[in-house]
């Protein structure tokens, strides 16, 4: 080039996010690299004798053959520290707020010199060991978090600051590593973001990730450092449900990362968060929240990293000792983005055009999540749900089939059901959790022993009544035996007063542990009536016309957390109800008779 | 900086709408050229690939004519852009900004790059103005906000240029006293790509007759023009959009049709670019092309104007999983299908609500927006109607005989929830609207309406029949002017 430096590489050729460049000094695969005058970012994915094949985080319009490249010498990593709670970042966790209007390339991750506020853990002398907790940190207003030092260094404390306000890259504690190597930690570090951060020891799934959706905890629950997805055309609610479980799952850290979704969904995760409140803490939820947004117009080739991003900031806080869940939205969209920049490669195309290696790259994110004991010895979750979007709603698709390897927990969304406006549109036949043999235990504890028994039950009612359906279709409802029309209204039932939970509804849209043990309870015992009743010779008419249904398929809606009181009068009432109708027919037995 | 940089005897190749070169320059990728025949004549281009030796171009236009050995290609040494200014409305453009009304040129008052810029998540303004359509599956059912992008998914034949048309004529803000003293704050961006002449036609003149054309920019890509052109036209539109709207502050309707031919040209130019292809021949970064040209509507903190998208699709064969309208519906925010049965039936417009869906509802409707009873209300019509539509299955099998008295219910409230509701002439005020809604729901047995609390109940369900009859239906008035006053 004429301005005389001597450059790394020069660009050969460029398509989209994808260029190639003629390296002068060895480049590493997965490095990070700095691309032409604007020094975009850029990462290293294939090296060929002296070319090397580079994918361009941002828009590559204007390149240039011959511009320069510049090596970084580490690869793609991103500072993780105190600053990430509360506040939304792209795909490569540069911050978006205070970037203008538009995001135009060469956006650099600015620090905006915020101190925060410090307190020593250990003193001058002692041993610090790799994930060693060595301070304390608060930020204006907001919860605790840990200063943490790398998981790859060792030493004694040679100094330590003392309390007080420093920004995030402030040198705070100096280590003597032996062999005269000193180094110096501050209350962030970079961390590659495709390499998982080390853990002492994964441990199995113990206790829920509490959703406070009936149909996820009692149903299909998933447990904490498991993984979920939840498949659905579009439509059928993905991301108001991920919205919901980002606002009511009981984690201490949320990381919600919209992968080539919509920019107003983010404007708006934006503005609902800082007004709602954490159900447990009362704290403002936004508080507890990071965003990674990389919308749908966004570069492609970020809206690969993004995921990877999202899962390192998630065992970041684990890593600390807290539980986190992880919101994708949608991995779908990192697949495409995995199969555009395939196809830039020419490599050779798998199933649907996906590269071959797409199942293998799912398998590495998915086995991130984990309940795990950290370096320094807490106990820390890291819980992954991802959204998938197939193509045409068809759950054969490879993304969808490769993540159901890797899940514990299926929610199929169902578009009939979301045409209803039957939310969340979890379809019980098509869903799946292989979380519910280790939560017994939690709603034992709740005071709910027979959950495990009730869930089957419910289950089964749901299966018959399909299956009963299919054959109403032919002889009509009407023809059916008393047995099955019972069958068909508890189902019917179970549906709508305790699978259907309205995500905008001021009473609904939580739903505590004790509340869905009542509802549960409310609706066997319905169920156990109503049976009774039927071989009373009981018409199902007379039954499904009593007063009282109404108020039972309601229950949800009208008796809130702070009136659970109320379920005991529904209870009385609906005795009464079934008592009345022996009674009245006893009576005209008795009539008929005389 | 323009560069001025002309290649001689560098094409090496035509293949379609590809111009190859010798790389005698340096110039960058998806900057502008232009392609100078025998004849002196210009066409645009630009630079799609580039490797150390060759590049490749992109035709905008026919490349009928052009040879190896004659074209000369002048390099711009910037991207596309588009000169814009406040003198654009009234004014028909071609797919890549040409004035085409026989006018004079317009005053540019800056150069936009046509790709625009994403649109930084965190400086978005969330959209929740309601916009009173007049049409009630749309405000009732499936409520339209300003900075929303909200698809007609159609098919051929079925009046979605229509609707279109009236919804642009209609549409303005609830509660707004003064339709025509604003008018100067909204505009409107009328894209036709790949459409036939008459349709283009028919819409220019309906804005005419409406007195609206002064608010109006055309962009007419016609069926006859490259397809390579159709890729850009959009791109055109929404850059003059964007400038009106974040720059005068304008509140933007921006209606595109057909989107459907702006996808095959995609595959088209993919194709001969030699891409592999994903489902249907559709190449694999279609979602997220598309997702440039959805994204760029919305509203952003501290400006005054938005941008509200109708893009027009039709789906080939009626079919709602064919790639272009799936990719379409995962980047907007929500869809409004028409139906060919329901337009058989003779009912305007043949709205099939299961299917549709408004995903910004919930931020523009209700207390403080349009009523507070307008949600639930929407609620407890979708689960009825889905009832009445399974039972509408049964029905046909078992006939009407084979059903329960309530699943009998269901099936008339099916039929007249499609004539009385769905079916309108002319403009229904959301008020109106709602106590048809009202009124049918009231067919049906209060049991069943469990999405309603007992106060809707007892307040709109149970009132007296005849009362009933008074409030209903609403006079209609007709109104002229403003597409999207505020």
């Amino acid at each position: 080039m004429t301005d005389g430096h001597v450059h790394d590489a020069v660009i050969n050729s460029i398509s989209g996010p994808v260029l190639r460049a003629t390296m002068r000094m060895p480049f590493h695969i997965n490095e990070a690299v700095k691309v032409g005058p604007q020094r975009l970012l850029g990462e290293v994915i294939r090296i060929n004798g002296s070319e090397s094949v580079i994918q361009v985080y941002e828009d590559t319009s204007g390149l240039k053959p011959g511009d320069p490249v510049n090596a970084t010498g580490s690869p793609l990593a991103v500072k993780l520290g105190p600053g990430m709670l509360g506040n939304i970042f792209d795909g490569l966790l540069r911050p978006l707020k205070q970037q203008g209007r538009y995001v135009k390339p060469g956006i650099g991750d600015k620090t905006n010199g915020e101190t925060y506020r410090f307190s020593p853990l250990v003193e001058e002398g002692d041993l610090i060991t790799r994930g060693t907790l060595f301070g304390s940190v608060t930020r204006k207003h907001a919860r605790l978090q840990r200063c943490m030092a790398p998981p790859d260094c060792d030493g004694r404390v040679v100094s330590i600051k003392p309390a007080g306000e420093y920004t995030d890259d402030e040198t705070l504690c100096v280590l003597d590593c032996g062999d005269n190597e000193v180094r110096e930690l501050s209350m962030s570090h970079y961390w590659p973001v495709r390499q998982p951060r080390p853990v002492l020891q994964r441990r199995p799934v113990k206790g829920p990730l509490f959703t406070g959706q009936r149909i996820l905890d009692s149903i299909f629950p998933v447990g904490c450092g498991s993984r979920a997805a939840m498949p659905g055309g579009f439509g059928t609610g993905k991301t108001v449900l991920q919205e919901t479980l980002a606002k009511w799952c009981d984690a201490d850290v949320i990381i919600y990362v919209g992968c080539g979704e919509r920019g107003n969904e983010m404007a708006s995760v934006l503005h609902d968060f800082p007004s709602l409140e954490d159900p447990r803490t009362g704290r403002p939820l936004m508080e507890r929240t990071v965003i990674i947004a990389n919308t749908s117009n966004m570069p492609v080739a970020a809206r690969e990293a993004s995921i990877y991003t999202a899962v390192t900031v998630g065992e970041y806080f684990r890593d600390m000792g807290l539980r986190v869940a992880l919101m994708a939205d949608s991995t779908s969209r990192w697949a495409e983005a995995l199969r555009e920049i395939s196809g830039r490669l020419g490599e050779l195309p798998g199933e649907a055009g996906y590269p071959a290696y797409l199942s293998s790259r799912q398998a590495d994110f998915y086995e991130r999540a984990a309940n795990v004991s950290t370096l320094s010895g807490k106990a820390g979750s890291l819980t992954i749900i991802g959204a998938v979007s197939p193509p045409s709603a068809d759950f054969s698709e490879p993304v969808t089939t490769h993540t159901k390897r890797y899940v514990h927990c299926f929610w199929g969304l169902d578009a009939v059901r979301a045409q209803a406006r039957f939310y969340p549109a979890i379809h019980p036949l098509q869903s799946y959790s292989r979380d519910v043999d280790a939560l017994n235990h939690f709603w034992s504890q709740h005071g709910h022993p027979t959950w495990g028994r009730q869930r089957q039950k419910f289950l089964a009612l749901l299966e018959e009544q399909a299956r009963l359906e299919r054959m109403a279709r032919i002889i009509g409802k009407d023809a059916l035996p008393p047995r099955q029309q019972h069958v068909l209204l508890c189902a019917e039932l179970i549906n709508e007063a305790f699978l259907r939970q309205s995500a905008f509804s001021e009473v609904d849209r939580y739903c505590s542990a004790e509340r869905q043990i009542e509802m549960m309870q409310m609706i066997s015992r319905f169920i156990r009536l109503s049976r009774n009743a039927i071989e009373l010779d009981h018409s199902v008419e007379s039954i499904s016309a009593l007063p009282v249904m109404r108020k039972l398929r309601r229950m949800g809606e009208d008796i809130g957390e702070d009136e659970l009181d109320d379920f005991e009068d529904l209870r009385d009432e609906l005795d009464e109800a079934f008592e009345q109708l022996t009674r009245s027919a006893k009576y005209e037995a008795e009539r008929d008779e005389g | 900086m323009k560069a001025d940089v002309y290649a001689d005897h560098a094409v090496t190749g035509l293949e379609g709408p590809l111009l190859f070169l010798q790389r005698t320059v340096d110039v960058g990728l998806n900057e502008a050229v232009e392609i100078e025949d025998r004849e002196a004549k210009v066409r645009l281009g630009r630079i799609a690939a580039i490797d150390d030796k060759s590049l490749t171009v992109e035709v905008l236009e026919s490349t009928s004519g052009l040879g190896v050995e004659d074209t000369r290609v002048r390099f711009l040494g910037e991207p596309l852009t588009f000169a814009v200014g406040p003198e654009m409305l009234g004014r028909i453009f071609d797919g890549v900004g040409r004035v085409i009304d026989n006018g004079p040129p317009v005053p540019a008052e800056t150069a936009l790059r046509i790709d625009g810029f994403s649109i930084n998540p965190a400086e978005r303004e969330r959209p929740t103005d309601f916009i009173e359509t007049g049409i009630s599956t749309i405000d009732i059912m499936n409520s339209l906000v300003r900075g929303q992008k909200l698809p007609i998914f159609s098919g051929a034949g079925l009046p979605h240029d229509q609707l279109a048309i009236q919804i642009a004529h209609q549409a303005h803000l609830r509660n707004d006293a003064e339709k025509t003293a604003h008018s100067d704050a909204f505009a409107m961006v009328f894209v036709a790509i790949g459409v036939p002449y008459d349709s283009a036609e028919l819409f220019r003149s309906a804005m005419e007759a409406s007195g609206a054309l002064e608010h109006t920019l055309l962009f007419l890509n016609l069926a006859s023009d490259s397809s390579t052109q159709r890729l850009l036209c959009p791109r055109y539109a929404l850059t003059a959009a964007e400038y009106l709207a974040f720059e005068q502050g304008k509140h933007v309707l921006v209606v595109m049709t057909d989107m459907t031919n702006y996808c095959e040209a995609l595959r088209e130019v993919s194709a001969s670019h030699g891409e592999i292809p994903s489902r249907k021949g559709f190449p694999g970064y279609m979602y997220s092309d598309l997702a440039t040209l959805y994204e760029r509507a919305g509203s952003i903190k501290g400006v005054s104007g938005s941008l509200t998208q109708l893009p027009i699709l039709t789906m080939p064969s009626d079919d709602i999983t064919h790639p272009i309208p799936d990719l379409t519906g995962y980047i907007t925010e929500g869809q409004i299908v028409l139906d060919r049965e329901l337009d058989r039936a003779g009912i305007y417009p043949p709205v099939k609500v299961l299917p549709c869906l408004s995903r910004l509802m919930k931020d523009g409707t209700g207390e403080g927006f349009t009523h507070k009873d307008h949600p639930d209300l929407a609620n407890q019509l979708y689960a009825a109607y889905a009832r009445a539509v399974h039972v509408r299955v049964l029905a046909s099998v078992v006939g009407r005989d084979g059903l329960t008295e309530t699943d009998r219910l269901f099936l008339d409230f099916g039929d007249r929830f499609e004539r009385e509701f769905i079916n309108q002439q002319g403009e229904r005020s959301l008020r109106a609207g709602m106590e048809i809604g009202w009124k049918l729901l009231g067919t049906l047995p209060t049991s069943q309406l469990i999405r309603l609390n007992d106060r809707q109940i007892k307040e709109y369900i149970e009132r007296d029949a005849e009362e009933k009859a008074g409030v209903w239906p609403q006079p209609r008035r007709h109104r002229h002017g403003p597409l999207f006053s505020s």
